[in-house]
């Protein structure tokens, strides 16, 4: 499975102005039509853009990436091409926008003729990535395997009925993810529309990916719904199973007094008790389930009550906090889940499921010479298991983190590592640990903070650093 | 509902095996867009069951039949059939026949299977159904000559099939018929396939129109095959009285084991059953 995380969501501007510019096969309806609603032109590209198009390439990505090919074709006179750069050159991604909205509602999937320079799985590919709506019913299939003859692709759209003013018509993202992915090659879309197929049935939409999920957790948690998907049978006979932006669904709470749900499909914890949050789309009834378990309101950390000229504050409503980078930065194989919690107007830190995370401080880096400890609050109800072991990581001079393959740090880093036992369950423990061995040299350039392992489900507050 | 119906037909869709054999009421002179199929003419009423009555199939038409039979149905399927409720009954207007997955008499499916009472040669025989669904789902609307037995063993007793289906082919049915050099994989079979459609999704009308010279296949409005003495490798044995059977079965030679994407329970809805003569 791939894993690769790309950062489609910020559209370059300027990349886009330029390709927009440099773009001009469009075909704009003729000044006599009039639409009595948004319009509803299917074709996305045949020989050209079509009803009006736009390009942005994504942030980050291999801007020569795509351009209009006129040798290569399906039909007609020219097909979309996207060279994919070797490893380590970056990607190929783009987002393909109506320049104004489409109703789209009396399709039932995107299609497209699609062959590669050789055997290739596009990571991800659908439509609705829409900077108006935030992605509202964005639908992403992934790695979608194109072998190096034309044949026909679908997609379907998870819910017609919501698409009556839609602009995301199609966007793509691929990249070798190492260097024995596949890279520096060419794929080709031809006949790019959307459709009525007709045969697009037996929805089974999904949330949490179909799991009957069971969460204790506190008054003021937000969990974020994933696992989002929609399965429809083709005329194939195959299942294709897509992933969909949480606005397909309806939501419904069993106990609203207990916990809600947003169209962005946030759950809002905001009383004592159980609800289970389930879904339907289009009328379907979703499989899966996530049933809150809520405890009351969670208790409140310890005040901290060390004078702030002792301390560097990272995380505290007791303290000035220093510029934080992340608190989960999602790092490759974390299983972590981060969630904002307010206690009484104390801001909490939720990790879940966690095996590994990292708090990251670089810009600047926290110069920590005249401090002898950091500190943490931290409530778990669950029992330790093996050691919970916390990091703090400087990274030296020369501004990288340098990491041997199993983490140990090496080159000019330093770190100290503090194994827990174990933690007293349903109450806030204050753990102090002295910056010493690796660091008791050099504590001038931290930017890392981790936990590793031992307790899945835990909450943070007031992590500082102190003399 | 299909009786005499007069509609649009392009050349392409007309396949006809033999025009010297084509009965006088089959009237194809020029195929152009303008002409119209016949798709039946029999239209004396002999029998039909609207499943209007909620509940078990009328027993004045049905019989059920249960159990596993010999090597899965001779077909290695998978399914034990039963008369429970769970497995058929009649809601509204619909026979509903439901395939379960359960461990049942060392079984590991349910279903369903019913065959008429009577018996008739020749005539037109339709039924409006919803198929199901899925890979290993297997349903069928098929005539079986009423002699079949020990004394005049299958294919000798000949077999017509309607509509047979594979749930992992939505789109497609299949219609055959089984004889002495012309049974089992080499049957004489023609598929239809429905284009921006497919079976599991609303009703359709399977039929067919029996004479002793010909029978022809259709779906809804098209007439999509006619089978002849002619096109059969042996014994044209389609000359005596069959009965209707309805089944759905899971598993077996014609379509595989169901996977883990097959969905259960699967429904095939009927929605009737008519027999006429001409």
């Amino acid at each position: 499975m791939k894993n690769i995380k790309f950062i489609y969501l910020k559209i370059t501007l300027l990349l886009a102005f330029i390709a927009t510019v440099t773009i001009s096969c469009e075909r704009e309806v003729s000044d006599d039509v009039e639409f009595a609603s948004y319009q509803t032109t299917p074709e996305i590209f045949i020989d050209g853009f079509m009803g009006g198009l736009d390009y942005f390439p994504f942030g980050n990505s291999f801007a020569e990436a795509f351009s209009v090919d006129t040798e290569v074709k399906y039909a007609g006179t020219a097909s979309m091409r996207f060279d994919i750069p070797v490893f380590g050159v970056g990607y190929g991604g783009a987002t393909f926008p109506s320049k104004g909205p489409r109703d789209l509602s009396s399709y039932d999937a995107l299609t497209f003729w699609a062959k590669a320079s050789r055997g290739a799985d596009i990571n991800e590919i659908g439509f609705g990535i829409n900077g108006d709506t935030n992605n509202k019913y964005r639908v992403t299939m992934y790695n979608l395997p194109l072998t190096t003859k034309w044949k026909k692709y679908i997609i379907a759209i998870p819910d017609a009925s919501k698409l009556f003013q839609e602009k995301g018509m199609f966007w793509y993202a691929e990249g070798a993810e190492n260097i024995l992915d596949e890279g520096g090659y060419t794929f080709w879309i031809d006949e790019l529309k959307f459709e009525k197929l007709g045969t697009i049935a037996q929805p089974q939409p999904a949330i949490l990916s179909g799991l009957n999920v069971v969460q204790q957790t506190f008054i003021d948690t937000n969990i974020e719904l994933d696992g989002l998907t929609q399965t429809f049978n083709l005329a194939s006979g195959t299942n294709q199973t897509l992933s969909i932006a949480p606005s397909y669904f309806t939501f419904t709470s069993s106990d609203i007094e207990v916990a809600r749900v947003s169209e962005l499909g946030i759950v809002s914890v905001i009383g004592s008790g159980t609800a289970t949050i389930t879904a339907t789309l289009g009328g379907v009834k979703a499989a899966g389930s996530l049933t809150i378990e809520s405890s009351g309101s969670l208790a409140t950390a310890p005040v901290p009550t060390l004078a702030s000229n002792n301390v560097i504050s990272i995380f505290s409503n007791a303290y000035t906090n220093v510029p934080i980078d992340f608190f989960n930065d999602g790092w490759d194989g974390s299983t972590t889940q981060t969630t904002d919690v307010k206690s009484n107007g104390d801001d909490i830190k939720y990790y879940s499921q966690n095996n590994y995370v990292g708090i990251g401080f670089q810009n600047p880096t926290i110069n920590a010479s005249a401090m002898t400890h950091l500190h943490i609050d931290i409530y778990t109800e669950d029992i330790i298991s093996g050691n919970f072991e916390i990091q703090i990581r400087d990274r030296g001079a020369n501004g990288e983190i340098n990491s041997d393959f199993n983490g140990n740090p090496i080159g000019d880093d330093k770190d100290k590592r503090y194994s827990i036992s174990s933690l007293p369950q349903g109450q806030w423990t204050s753990v102090n640990i002295p910056l010493n061995d690796g660091l008791a040299s050099q504590k001038n350039n931290l930017s890392l903070i981790v936990f590793v392992g031992g307790v899945p489900n835990f909450y943070v507050d007031n992590i500082y650093f102190y003399k | 509902m299909i009786k005499t119906s007069k509609y649009k037909i392009r050349i392409k869709v007309l396949i006809i095996r033999s025009f010297l054999l084509m009965s006088s009421f089959f009237i194809i002179a020029s195929c152009a867009n303008d002409d119209t199929q016949t798709v039946a003419e029999f239209t004396q009423l002999v029998m039909a069951d609207e499943f209007s009555t909620d509940g078990v199939p009328d027993s004045a038409i049905w019989d059920y039949e249960i159990g596993t039979g010999e090597n899965g149905w001779g077909n290695n399927e998978l399914q034990y059939y039963t008369n429970r409720t769970e497995n058929i009954t009649a809601q509204n207007g619909i026979l509903i026949i439901t395939a379960k997955k359960e461990s049942f008499e060392g079984a590991s499916y349910t279903s369903a299977r019913i065959v008429t009472k009577g018996e008739q040669a020749y005539g037109r025989y339709e039924a409006r159904i919803r198929l199901p669904y899925g890979q290993g789902i297997w349903p069928a609307f098929w005539l079986l000559g009423a002699d079949c037995g020990p004394a005049v063993v299958w294919p000798q007793c000949g077999e017509i099939d309607i509509m047979e289906y594979r749930g992992q082919e939505p789109t497609t049915i299949h219609g055959s018929v089984h004889g002495n050099g012309f049974s089992g994989a080499d049957a004489i079979t023609k598929s239809y396939s429905l284009l921006n459609d497919r079976f599991d999704t609303g009703f359709h009308v399977f039929g067919i129109e029996w004479a002793p010279e010909y029978i022809n296949y259709y779906v809804d409005d098209v007439l999509y095959n006619q089978i002849t003495p002619a096109d059969v490798p042996g014994e044209w044995v389609f000359n005596h009285p069959f009965k209707i059977i309805i089944n759905l079965a899971v598993g077996g030679s014609f379509v595989g084991s169901p996977n883990s994407e097959t969905v259960f329970p699967q429904t095939m809805l009927i929605d009737y059953v008519r027999v006429y003569k001409k």
